[in-house]
C-alpha cells in the first residue's frame, strides 16, 4: 500500500481542480443567491452576464498586453478586472432599469422576472459573441505553475507528479478574499446590513427608511463584480467559451440551491459540494486505488460516471435537495 | 427630528373620515382616530373590522380615496411610509415586523437606519425597557420566543425615537403574563411624552389602559369615548367583551 | 398578466389578418428574388415545413405556460427524447446487436429503474438514509455491471457502418407517437420531482434535464451512435431521386413549367407539410376540446387562482403534472416529426438557445394561452429568424458600404450573425413589457 502517491494523485486530480473549481462556482451562486434575496427571482441571464464581463476583461487584457503591461506572474487578467466588472455593472444597471424595475413596481409574479431574465440571457450572449465571437480564446499569462509536476517529483522522490497551477491557486485565494469582503460588508456596514434587512423583510425594510432602489442597485453592482470575478477566474482555469458559461449555469444554480436560495454562506458551501461531487463522481479512481490496494486488478477506470454527465451530478444533487430539504442546507427563502 | 409643538387646540395625531381600500371596494368607511400627546388610543373590534388597514392608512401605505391625516397640525395625507417615519412616526406591523435572520441588535439599528448620529444612547434605553431583549443582543430576532420577538419589533420602532408609535396587536400570540409586563412597557412608553395608538385584540385589559379608546365596526367608528367609560358601557361590553 | 391594454384591440379579425400577413410572407418568398425573398418555392417550403413543427413545439410550451403557467426551460431535451424514437423504431434492425448485448442491455436498464424504485419504497418504509444508500450503491453496481460489457459488445458490432443497438423497422410515423411517450416519460420523472415547489424550481430542473437528456444523446454510442449520427431515417414521403425517374412524375412537372429537379423537391416538401398539418390541427383540435371540456376549466381556475383553487380542494400539484407530462409529449412528438423531416440524428445540433428559449420567443409573441397564438409566433418567429440570417449581414453590408475596408468593417460585417439573438432577447423583452398577452391575446 502506497498512501503517499495515493494522497498526491487524490490532490492532484480530485482536491486541486475541485477546489478550484467549486470557488469559481461558489463566486457564481453567491451572486445567484444575492440577486434571489433581494430580487426574488433566478436570474437565468446570470452566466451569460459572467460572459459577457470575462469577454470586456479578455478585451482589456489584450489592449494592456499589447501596450506592454503586466503584472508580472500573476495573469494580466487581474488588472484588467476593474474594467470588466466596470462594464459589467453598468450593463446590469442599466438592464434593471430597462427591464427588472417595470416589474418591480408592478409587484409581478416571479416567474415573470425569470422570463425577462431569459430575454435578457439572449441579448446578453449576442452582446458576448458581438464583443468577441463564439470561439475559444486563451489569455492568462504570468507564470503557469507554482508546484511543475517535474519539480515536484524531483524533490519529494514519488512516482506520481503533482502540479498546483497558479490559476488554481490565484482562483482560490481571490475567492478567499472576495468572500471576506463581502461579509464584512454585509455583517458590519450599514449599507450591507441595509441589504440583509431587505433580503429578510421588504416590507419592515420600507418601513425603517430603507430605500429599496438604492438596495437593488447596490446588489447589482456587487453581483456584477461577482460575475466578472467568478467568470475571469473560470475563464482563466479553462479557456473562455461563451458557450461554457451558459452550461455553467445549472452548477451553478445546484450550488445556490443547495445552500439555501438567498443564503451566502450556503452558496458557497453549496459551490464547493457540487464541484467536489462532480470532480469526485467523474474522476476514475484507477489509480489511487493501484496505489492503495497493488494487488487489485479493477477490470475498469473505477469512474462513476463520464466527464460529459458532469452536469448530471449537478442535477441529481439538485433533485435531491429539492426532494428531501427544499430550503436547502443553510435555510434560505421558503418554498 | 424636533418637530413644532403641536397646538392645544387640536390633537397631536388626527386621521379624519378616512375611506379606502386595497381594491375596488372600500374597507374603511370614514373611519376617524385621534391622539393627544402622551396619550395611549386603543382600537378594539371585531376581526375583519378594518383596524389593521386603519392603522396602514394612518401610516401612509393604504391610498386614501378621502379624509386627512394631520400630525402635529401639519398635514401628511401626501407622505409616504417613509416620509411619515422621518417626521416622528414609528410602526410595528400586525404580522412579519421584525427581520429573523438578523441579530436583535442588528434589527435595532435597522430601526435607527435613518438616524445620522450616535444611536447608542436609544439603544441602551431599549435595553433598558426591555432587558430580556438585551440578552439576547447577538442572537436571530427570528429565534426567539413570541414575546420576546413582539419586544424587539417595539424596540425597533422606538429605535427612532419617534412622538407617535402606532401598534398593531402587540400582544397578539404571548402569554397573560408577558402581555401584562408588554402593556407596562408600553404605559412606561407613553409617559415619557410619546403619543401610542395601538390596535389591540385583549380588548378589556387594552381599554383599562386607554385613555381614549375607539370601537372599529365595518370600517366606521361604532363607540368612540374614554377606556374608562368604553368599559363601562353595557352596551359595549356585552357586544364586544364579552359579558 | 391581465391587462386590459389590449383588450380593445383584440377584435376577431385580428388573428386571420395576421395569418393573412403571414402567408403573404411565404408568397413573396417562393415568388419574388430581391435583396429581401429568395424568390424559391422550395426554400420557402422549407421554410414553413420547419415553422410548422416549431408551432407543434411551442403548442407544447403553450400548454404548460399558457395552461398552467409553467416555466420549461428543457425544451430542448424534449425535443432530443422524442427524436431519439424514430432512430429507435423505423431504422432497421442491426444484424448482430441485439445478440451481442441485447438482453443485458434492457437487464441493466431494468435493475436501473428498479433500484430506484426499491430506493423509494426502503425509503417510505424505514426513512433510514443508510438503507437507502446501500440500495442505490448495490444497485448501481450491479447495473453497471451488466451495463458496461453489453454497451461494449454492441458498439464493437460493426463500429465503422452502425454499433448501436439499431430499430425496430417499424413505420416512422409510428414513432412520432414513441417520440411523445418518451418525452412524457421524462417529464414525468422531472416533474414529480419539482412541481409543488417553487415556480422557478421546475425552471432550474427542466433546464438539467434537458443538457442531460442532450448529453446522453451525445455520448450513448449504443443508443443513436453519438455524435457519429444516424442519416438514412426511413421516410414517410417519396425520395425526390425516385420522383426524378417517374416518368409520370416528369410529365407532371413539365405541365407546370417546373424543372425535374425543383419540382420533386416541391413535392416532397408539399407531401410533408400535409402531414404535419394533419398533425397540427389534430393537436389543436384535442387542446381546443380539452380546453373547453370541465378539466380545461378546472386548469384555468387552478391558474387564475392556485390558492383559492387549493382552498377548494384541488390537488393543484397533480393536476399541474398532468399538464406537464402532455404539454412534453407533444413537443416529444414535434421532435419525433423534426428528425424524420431531417433524416438526420445529429445531437450535436441541440442547441439550447435555438431549442428552447427561441420556442419561447414564439410562444409569449403569438400570445400565451391561445394556442392560434402560438401557432403564428412559431411561423412568423420562425421564418424571422431564418430571414434575419440573411437580411442582417444585407443590412449590415449595406450601412458600412461608405467605410474603408479594413478590421473594423470586418468586424461589423462578421459579427452581424450574432445580431440575430440580440434581436430575439429584445423581441422578447418588448413582447413581455409592451404586449403581455401577444399578437393574439387569449379570450
Ligand atoms: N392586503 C390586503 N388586500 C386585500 N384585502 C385585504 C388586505 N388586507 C386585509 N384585507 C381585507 O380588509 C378587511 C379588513 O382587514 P384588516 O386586516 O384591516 O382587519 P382587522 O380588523 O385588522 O382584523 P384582525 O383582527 O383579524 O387583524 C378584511 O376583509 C380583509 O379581507
Ligand atoms: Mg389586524
Amino acid at each position: 500500500m502506497d498512501i503517499l502517491n495515493a494522497l498526491v494523485a487524490f490532490l492532484n486530480f480530485v482536491f486541486i481542480p475541485a477546489a478550484a473549481y467549486g470557488a469559481q462556482l461558489a463566486l457564481g451562486a453567491l451572486g445567484v443567491t444575492l440577486i434571489y434575496g433581494i430580487l426574488r427571482f433566478s436570474n437565468f441571464a446570470h452566466g451569460d452576464t459572467m460572459a459577457f464581463g470575462t469577454a470586456i476583461t479578455i478585451l482589456t487584457t489584450w489592449g494592456m498586453q499589447s501596450l506592454g503591461i503586466s503584472l508580472g506572474p500573476l495573469p494580466t487578467a487581474l488588472l484588467a478586472l476593474p474594467v470588466g466588472i466596470a462594464a459589467t455593472a453598468l450593463l446590469v444597471l442599466g438592464t434593471d432599469r430597462a427591464v427588472y424595475r417595470f416589474y418591480r413596481v408592478q409587484k409581478a409574479a416571479p416567474i415573470i422576472f425569470v422570463m425577462a431574465s431569459v430575454g435578457v440571457m439572449f441579448v446578453m450572449n449576442g452582446l458576448t459573441r458581438l464583443v468577441i465571437g463564439v470561439d475559444e480564446q486563451r489569455f492568462d499569462d504570468g507564470a503557469r505553475f507554482i508546484i511543475a509536476v517535474r519539480d515536484f517529483r524531483e524533490w519529494s522522490g514519488l512516482a506520481e507528479g503533482l502540479a498546483l497551477r497558479s490559476t488554481q491557486a490565484l482562483t482560490v485565494v481571490v475567492t478567499a478574499i472576495v468572500c471576506a469582503a463581502l461579509f464584512w460588508f454585509l455583517n458590519r456596514t450599514k449599507a450591507g446590513k441595509a441589504m440583509r434587512a431587505y433580503s429578510d423583510n421588504e416590507d419592515l425594510a420600507l418601513l425603517s427608511g430603507i430605500d429599496p432602489e438604492r438596495v437593488v442597485r447596490l446588489t447589482w453592482i456587487i453581483a456584477a463584480a461577482l460575475m466578472t470575478i467568478a467568470g475571469v477566474l473560470y475563464g482563466l482555469d479553462k479557456s473562455f467559451r461563451p458557450f461554457n458559461y451558459f452550461q455553467i449555469l445549472l452548477p451553478i444554480f445546484a450550488a445556490a440551491i443547495v445552500g439555501g436560495l438567498g443564503s451566502p454562506v450556503g452558496a458557497i458551501a453549496g459551490g464547493f459540494l457540487v464541484a467536489f461531487s462532480e470532480v469526485a463522481v467523474t474522476y476514475p479512481w484507477v489509480k489511487v486505488a493501484g496505489y492503495l490496494f497493488p494487488g487489485w486488478e479493477p477490470g475498469g477506470l473505477l469512474q462513476l460516471l463520464g466527464t460529459e454527465y458532469k452536469f448530471a451530478v449537478s442535477f441529481v444533487i439538485l433533485i435531491v435537495v429539492l426532494l428531501f430539504r427544499p430550503t436547502g442546507l443553510f435555510r434560505g427563502k421558503s418554498v | 427630528m424636533i418637530q413644532s409643538q403641536p397646538q392645544t387646540t387640536q390633537p397631536f395625531l388626527s386621521a379624519q373620515a378616512m375611506r379606502g381600500g386595497y381594491g375596488k371596494a372600500d374597507i374603511l368607511h370614514g373611519c376617524t382616530l385621534t391622539v393627544d400627546q402622551g396619550q395611549i388610543a386603543v382600537i378594539v373590534g371585531p376581526n375583519g373590522a378594518g383596524k389593521s388597514t386603519a392603522m396602514k392608512a394612518v401610516f401612509g401605505m393604504l391610498p386614501l380615496r378621502e379624509g386627512r391625516v394631520t400630525l402635529g397640525g401639519q398635514d401628511i395625507t401626501a407622505l409616504s411610509p417613509q416620509e411619515r417615519v422621518r417626521k416622528g412616526m414609528g410602526f410595528v406591523p400586525q404580522t412579519h415586523n421584525i427581520f429573523p435572520t438578523m441579530t436583535v441588535e442588528e434589527n435595532l439599528e435597522m430601526g435607527a437606519y435613518i438616524r445620522d448620529d450616535d444611536v447608542r444612547q436609544t439603544l441602551a434605553q431599549v435595553y433598558d425597557l426591555f432587558p430580556a431583549v438585551a440578552e439576547k443582543r447577538r442572537q436571530a430576532a427570528g429565534e426567539l420566543s413570541g414575546g420576546q420577538r413582539q419586544q424587539v419589533a417595539v424596540g425597533r420602532a422606538l429605535m427612532t425615537r419617534p412622538q407617535l408609535l402606532m401598534l398593531d396587536e402587540p400582544t397578539a400570540g404571548v402569554s397573560p403574563i408577558v402581555m401584562d409586563e408588554l402593556f407596562d412597557r408600553i404605559i412606561e412608553v407613553a409617559r415619557t411624552g410619546i403619543s401610542i395608538l395601538m390596535v389591540e385584540q385583549n380588548a378589556r385589559q387594552a381599554l383599562e389602559i386607554a385613555d381614549i379608546g375607539y370601537v372599529l365596526v365595518q370600517g366606521a367608528n361604532r363607540y368612540t369615548d374614554t377606556g374608562e367609560a368604553l368599559l363601562a358601557d353595557p352596551e359595549v361590553r356585552r357586544t364586544f367583551l364579552g359579558g | 398578466m391581465s391587462s386590459n391594454r389590449q383588450a380593445a384591440a383584440s377584435s376577431p379579425w385580428r388573428a386571420p389578418i395576421l395569418f393573412a400577413v403571414l402567408a403573404i410572407l411565404f408568397v413573396l418568398e417562393g415568388t419574388v428574388r430581391n435583396g429581401l425573398f429568395s424568390g424559391s418555392w422550395n426554400t420557402a417550403l422549407a421554410i414553413l415545413n420547419m415553422g410548422l413543427i416549431s408551432a407543434i413545439t411551442a403548442l407544447g410550451v403553450n400548454m404548460q405556460w399558457g395552461y398552467a403557467g409553467l416555466f420549461n426551460t428543457g425544451v430542448v431535451g424534449f425535443l432530443a427524447i422524442g427524436g431519439l424514437a424514430p432512430v429507435l423504431v423505423s431504422l432497421p434492425p442491426v444484424e448482430g446487436a441485439w445478440a451481442a448485448g441485447g438482453p443485458r442491455l434492457i437487464g441493466s436498464l431494468l435493475v436501473g429503474l428498479g433500484t430506484l424504485a426499491l430506493a423509494k419504497i426502503v425509503y417510505t418504509r424505514t426513512r433510514r438514509a443508510w438503507a437507502v444508500a446501500l440500495v442505490l450503491i448495490a444497485g448501481f453496481v450491479a447495473y453497471r455491471w451488466l451495463f458496461d460489457p453489453a454497451v461494449s459488445a454492441i458498439e464493437a458490432n460493426d463500429s465503422a457502418r452502425t454499433g448501436n443497438i439499431g430499430g425496430l423497422g417499424l413505420p416512422v410515423l409510428l414513432s412520432w407517437l414513441v417520440g411523445g411517450a418518451f418525452a412524457a416519460a421524462a417529464a414525468w420523472a422531472v416533474g414529480k420531482v419539482a412541481l409543488g415547489l417553487r415556480s422557478d424550481y421546475l425552471a432550474i430542473a427542466t433546464l438539467g434535464i434537458g443538457e442531460i437528456i442532450v448529453a446522453v444523446l451525445r455520448n450513448e454510442d449504443w443508443l443513436a451512435r453519438g455524435v457519429k449520427n444516424v442519416a438514412s431515417i426511413p421516410r414517410p414521403v417519396p425520395y425526390e431521386i425516385d420522383l426524378q425517374q417517374n416518368p409520370a412524375f416528369v410529365d407532371f412537372a413539365g405541365r407546370w413549367g417546373l424543372g425535374v429537379a425543383e419540382a420533386s423537391g416541391i413535392w416532397v416538401k408539399l407531401c410533408y407539410l400535409s402531414l404535419f398539418l394533419v398533425v397540427l390541427l389534430a393537436i389543436i383540435l384535442l387542446a381546443q376540446l380539452a380546453l373547453k371540456s370541465p378539466w380545461g376549466r378546472m386548469m384555468r381556475a387552478i391558474r387564475d387562482n392556485e390558492v383559492a383553487a387549493e382552498a377548494m380542494g384541488k390537488d393543484v400539484t397533480a393536476r399541474h403534472l398532468q399538464i406537464f407530462v402532455l404539454g412534453s409529449a407533444v413537443i416529444g412528438i414535434a421532435g419525433a416529426m423534426m428528425i424524420t423531416l431531417d433524416g438526420l440524428m445529429a445531437p450535436n445540433g441541440y442547441n439550447p438557445l435555438r431549442y428552447t428559449f427561441l420556442i419561447w420567443v414564439m410562444v409569449i409573441v403569438g400570445g400565451s394561452g391561445n394556442n392560434w397564438g402560438s401557432v403564428l409566433g412559431a411561423i412568423l418567429i420562425w421564418f424571422l429568424w431564418i430571414k434575419v440570417e440573411v437580411w442582417g449581414p444585407n443590412l449590415i453590408g449595406v450601412l458600412v458600404g461608405p467605410l474603408p475596408d479594413g478590421d473594423i468593417k470586418a468586424h461589423l460585417l462578421g459579427s452581424a450573425p450574432h445580431m440575430r439573438f440580440i434581436a430575439m432577447g429584445l423581441v422578447l423583452l418588448l413582447v413581455l413589457r409592451f404586449a403581455p398577452r401577444g399578437l393574439v391575446p387569449e379570450k
